[in-house]
């Protein structure tokens, strides 16, 4: 719920910045990232997974936005480059870890075998993302609205941009045992989407992808365990299909909305 | 109209003045402006004439603080102005503005209380009080809930208006507001400029269309990256000025 809330909320920087496909991007960082974690510390555990992801995702991350500095090169591009040489890595990596059946859970998510410790580091990171992204709203609305004016306003543009992103990695590893690493795209992206089909208040745009979020979140376990689904796909696929019904059906910015008019 | 009190200029004896002195703009290694000294005072509207590339729109920025200077000062009210000031109101160009940002008109506006609300305080009353008027000043009450794309031209050009005008600024820095705008609309942007500069502020636009520049500003100021001229529009719009300010640039080394 928490996740799902706090990634719907975060979710409406995500689609503010154009930036979905960085997040895919990020989010396929992880698996070196896990591979790393088991390499050094030579088990697939809950925490060397975690932390590998934590450290890939905040790497490439944070590492794109620096490379971006230049203004030589879009943060898209360097992202592009990073990530696909982490991917590399990793995926040269794996066939001599002994562990790649356990991998699978990683990849697609395991919402039932969260652990208690999980939740709590999953609440912190959670929270640690609704305070800070409330705390700094302002400056960051400037930084993703109009960067050169915002920076002369003495707006710390390229911190914002790092904060941004660190956050974003954070979600993602946070949501990575609910959903995993390519599903939990869909919960950083679809919740915000689909409220900016229906309104153009900004603050509406954070509060209902949080809330759609954590419905979409809620409502996903319920059904995967009444049909006998994996949780973490049905999540995911609540929140796309939500999303095309708005796309059809928003009063609006939807399709049959300006069909009619 | 005259309700919308503005400290400056004709309430007192002094001028406030905004005076440039050999500003220099580089570009990595390539000089995007150079030598450009003029001195105004609010309740005068500026235009910056030069063909395309002269640099009226870096000039803008610069003074605006969105740009670094590589040299020269500029002075406003006889401080320096290091890099940005809150009196400084800059309004973009219209196809540099992400429109389908979501953000109503008003929250455009409030983003003009920013810089004195904070990055954290509430909006005080005084933020408010300061938002409502600059709708009400700018007639965009009625269109306060609008998203920003859904705003015809002239409208949008107000509504950043409104933001600068709740941001309290005195000095107005518009790039190529009248671009894209049909005639009404440019009438109107017209007598808005005229009224907000009789108000006390200072207005500073580029401008491209020479036949309205006579009956739009006060002063214009000639840039060929290098500074052509700067004075009354009527005096410095002459053939030989203009000449030499479109002319291909092949004499500059």
């Amino acid at each position: 719920m928490l996740i799902g809330f706090s990634n719907g909320f975060f979710s409406g920087f995500v689609v503010l910045r154009r930036h979905a496909l960085s997040v895919s991007a990020l989010s396929h960082t992880m698996l070196p990232g896990i591979t790393l974690g088991i390499l050094v510390a030579g088990a697939l555990t809950q925490l060397s997974a975690f932390l590998g992801a934590l450290f890939a995702a905040l790497l490439v991350g944070l590492g794109s936005v620096a490379v971006s500095r230049g203004k030589r090169i879009a943060q898209g591009t360097a992202l592009a480059v990073i990530y696909t040489t982490a991917f590399a890595a990793g995926v040269a990596i794996l066939p001599h870890l002994e562990t790649r059946q356990e991998l699978e859970h990683w990849l697609f998510g395991d919402i039932l075998a969260v652990g208690n410790a999980d939740l709590w580091t999953m609440f912190g990171i959670g929270s640690l993302t609704l305070l800070s992204v409330n705390l700094l709203m302002r400056p960051m609305l400037l930084t993703l609205f109009e960067p050169n004016v915002a920076a002369a306003q003495g707006v710390p543009v390229r911190s914002m941009q790092y904060i941004i992103f660190a956050l974003l990695a954070l979600s993602l590893v946070a949501s990575l045992q609910a959903v995993g690493c390519v599903l939990s795209v869909g919960l950083l992206v679809a919740p915000a989407a689909t409220v900016s089909l229906f309104t153009d208040r900004t603050s509406l745009l954070f509060w209902g992808g949080g809330l759609l979020g954590a419905i979409g979140s809620l409502s996903g376990v319920l059904i995967s365990a009444a049909l006998n689904l994996s949780t973490g796909p049905t999540i995911v696929m609540v929140l796309g299909s939500l999303f095309l019904l708005a796309w059809l059906f928003s009063p609006r910015y939807g399709v049959l909305a300006a069909r009619r008019s | 109209m005259s309700e919308v009190h503005h400290d400056c200029c004709e309430h007192h004896d002094h001028h406030h003045e905004l005076v440039v002195e050999n500003l220099r703009v580089t570009y990595r290694r390539h000089v995007a402006l150079d030598g450009i000294r003029f001195a105004t005072s609010c309740g005068n509207r500026v235009a910056l004439i030069g063909a395309n590339g002269a640099g009226k729109s870096t000039l803008i920025k610069a003074i605006a603080g969105l740009v670094p200077r590589a040299a020269g000062t500029i002075r406003w009210r006889g401080t320096a102005v290091k890099k940005w000031s809150r009196e400084f109101a800059y309004l973009p160009q219209r196809e540099e503005v992400d429109w389908s940002f979501p953000i109503t008109v008003r929250g455009l506006v409030e983003m003009g209380r920013y810089p004195q609300a904070g990055w954290w305080g509430r909006f005080s009353s005084s933020d408010e009080d300061a938002v409502d008027r600059a709708l009400e000043a700018l007639e965009l009450v009625d269109l306060r809930e609008r998203q920003i794309r859904e705003l015809s031209g002239g409208q949008q050009q107000r509504a950043f208006l409104a933001r600068a005008i709740a941001q309290e600024a005195h000095v107005l820095l518009l790039d190529e507001p009248f671009t894209g705008l049909d005639r009404r609309a440019s009438s109107q942007l017209g007598e808005l400029l005229d009224r907000l500069a009789r108000e006390g502020r200072l207005i500073i636009a580029s401008h491209h269309d020479l036949r309205s520049a006579p009956e739009l500003f006060d002063e214009a100021l000639l840039l060929s990256t290098r500074q052509v001229a700067f004075g009354p529009v009527a005096e410095v719009l002459t053939p030989e000025l203009l000449d030499r300010t479109f002319a291909v640039p092949a004499a500059i080394e």
